[in-house]
């Protein structure tokens, strides 16, 4: 069986004044129907890898690459048009801020029934028993409340649950989580993620979970790829993390407090080095 | 002496009641953490205390002094507040020195430029930064720049709303040696509102677990580190925390 997803030698670059920056410095791997997890800094170039993968990047930013194919067909000769049939029904994203990414002027209810409706259509009653059951499953307590108000009433870690059944409705075979429970407490954080991983698990989806904290990607992923300025800096299967060896991957590991902490200050990345890497 | 005391304080938005029966005492130069998941009331408690949410009653006192319900600039001089988003929490057209010399001509505070400059030393900010404007900063910077500004008017108490949630981990490293070196230097109190179990364990000394606007459990934080909390709530808190971090 072909792999879900291939991507070789990625590029994504912005023009400024003083010439192209690139920000994806030619990354490489295939995706089966895995969780594979993407780890880095802000700035590191994750998140333009998940977006460039759904071609979410606008001019004036180019993405080239090798090769960038889904399910063995080329996302970069597609049209726009097919690229958008595409996106949610067969790859979907969750994004970071539930903040930016709600429309403010819409009931809960009526936009996780639209991520629906513009891919399937479904009777009225059956819409919106599938939409109580999307929210029920991330763990919203009364969905038939959650599901009348506006992105402004909800508390941020709901307004993130919403997203991920807005995303998960259609029931994609790709899923890009892009930082989706950095606004969630611990505890929320667990059961979304066990949410994502039953519907991995069971319907066979792809992931790709882009996320910086190493320990959450290293429990609910298969394989992590660090990335550092545009590059991956080192793969490894996600049970041998703690013993990465590359002096990055080991430097966000120790900076990471723990519930045991005894250190008295944390250590820090020396970016020195790293600046001109 | 106690820095921070309430007594059964209730916070209402409009019609809904948000917290019910507050009662803390927490101690000069203590480390304080409330946690809790979303929407148990822990940032409106900070705000109470902040006077960003005027609508409460129960007595809050600070030093000994109770606390108005209005503007209070004695208040203001002796307790600050940190939030938790760098990005929203400054004001994008106005530059660090701006922003940093806004609390001393509202207090009357001369000496400004010294005290800008040493202010942004101690919170570990460039000089050349003084007159950029927040976009042209990195989140950590940002962050520093709003605890900078939170200890232009030297207060004593430092209310923390999830101070390093939007940075990195390794930000966050950096964000936290700050804030307890800044601590230790100045013998601050600090009341910090946070999900995150492992920051509770390293920057604080006591915690209180909320939910549902109560606090269910108070505790020390060598309690946290052993998992001995005794609430059914904060136990299922903390071994989700453990399970994501232990494996």
């Amino acid at each position: 069986m072909s792999p879900l997803l291939e991507v070789e030698n990625l590029r994504v670059s912005f023009p400024t004044a003083k010439g192209p920056v690139e920000v994806v410095k030619g990354v490489s791997f295939t995706l089966g129907r895995e969780r594979l997890g993407i780890v880095g800094e802000s700035g590191s170039g994750k998140s333009m890898t998940g977006r460039a993968i759904l071609r979410l990047i606008r001019p004036p930013g180019v993405v080239t690459a090798t090769r960038l194919a889904f399910d063995s067909t080329d996302l970069l000769a597609r049209s726009e048009k097919a690229m958008r049939a595409g996106r949610g029904a067969r790859i979907s994203m969750v994004m970071q801020d539930p903040k930016f990414s709600l429309n403010p002027v819409m009931t809960i209810g009526e936009q996780i029934a639209e991520a629906q409706r513009a891919h399937q259509h479904l009777p009225r009653r059956e819409l919106r028993q599938r939409v109580l059951d999307m929210l029920h499953a991330v763990r919203i307590d009364d969905p038939e409340r959650v599901a009348s108000l506006y992105p402004h009433e909800v508390s941020g870690g709901m307004g993130q649950r919403v997203m991920i059944a807005m995303m998960l409705i259609p029931e994609p075979d790709l899923l890009i989580a892009d930082e989706p429970t950095s606004a969630l407490d611990v505890a929320v954080q667990a059961q979304v993620l066990e949410i994502i991983d039953d519907l991995v698990k069971t319907k066979g989806m792809g992931l790709i979970f882009i996320s910086h904290d190493l320990n959450l990607v290293a429990s609910y992923c298969d394989r992590i790829l660090v990335m550092n300025s545009g590059v991956v800096v080192e793969e490894c299967a996600a049970n041998t993390l703690h013993s990465a060896k590359h002096p990055y991957t080991r430097g966000l590991l120790a900076a990471i407090p723990r519930i045991d902490e005894s250190r008295d200050e944390l250590p820090v990345l020396d970016r020195s080095t790293w600046a001109t890497a | 002496m106690s820095a921070i005391t309430l007594r059964n304080l209730d916070v209402s938005y409009g019609d809904t009641q948000v917290t019910h029966g507050i009662t803390l005492d927490i101690a000069e130069g203590e480390s304080f953490a409330l946690v809790g998941e979303s929407g148990s009331g822990k940032s409106t408690v900070l705000k109470a205390i902040a006077g960003l949410a005027p609508d409460w009653r129960g007595e809050i006192e600070v030093f000994g002094a109770a606390r108005s319900h209005g503007v209070d600039r004695e208040f203001a001089k002796k307790c600050q507040m940190v939030f938790q988003d760098p990005y929203g929490s400054l004001h994008p057209r106005k530059t660090v020195d701006a922003t940093l010399s806004e609390p001393l001509a509202i207090h009357g505070i001369g000496d400004q430029g010294p005290r800008v400059e040493k202010i942004m030393a101690s919170v570990g900010l460039d000089r050349r930064f003084r007159f950029r404007f927040p976009h042209q900063l990195s989140g950590g910077q940002r962050q520093r720049v709003a605890i900078a500004r939170a200890l232009m008017l030297e207060p004593k108490i430092l209310l923390l709303d999830e101070p390093t949630s939007a940075l990195d981990v390794s930000v966050q490293a950096e964000i936290l040696n700050l804030l307890k070196r800044l601590r230790r230097e100045q013998g601050l109190t600090f009341l910090l509102v946070t999900h995150n179990l492992p920051v509770v364990s390293f920057l604080c000394d006591r915690l209180a677990v909320m939910r549902y606007g109560r606090v269910v459990e108070t505790a020390s934080v060598d309690q946290l580190k052993k998992s001995a909390l005794t609430d059914p709530y904060s136990r299922e808190l903390t071994e989700s925390a453990a399970a994501t971090h232990s494996k």
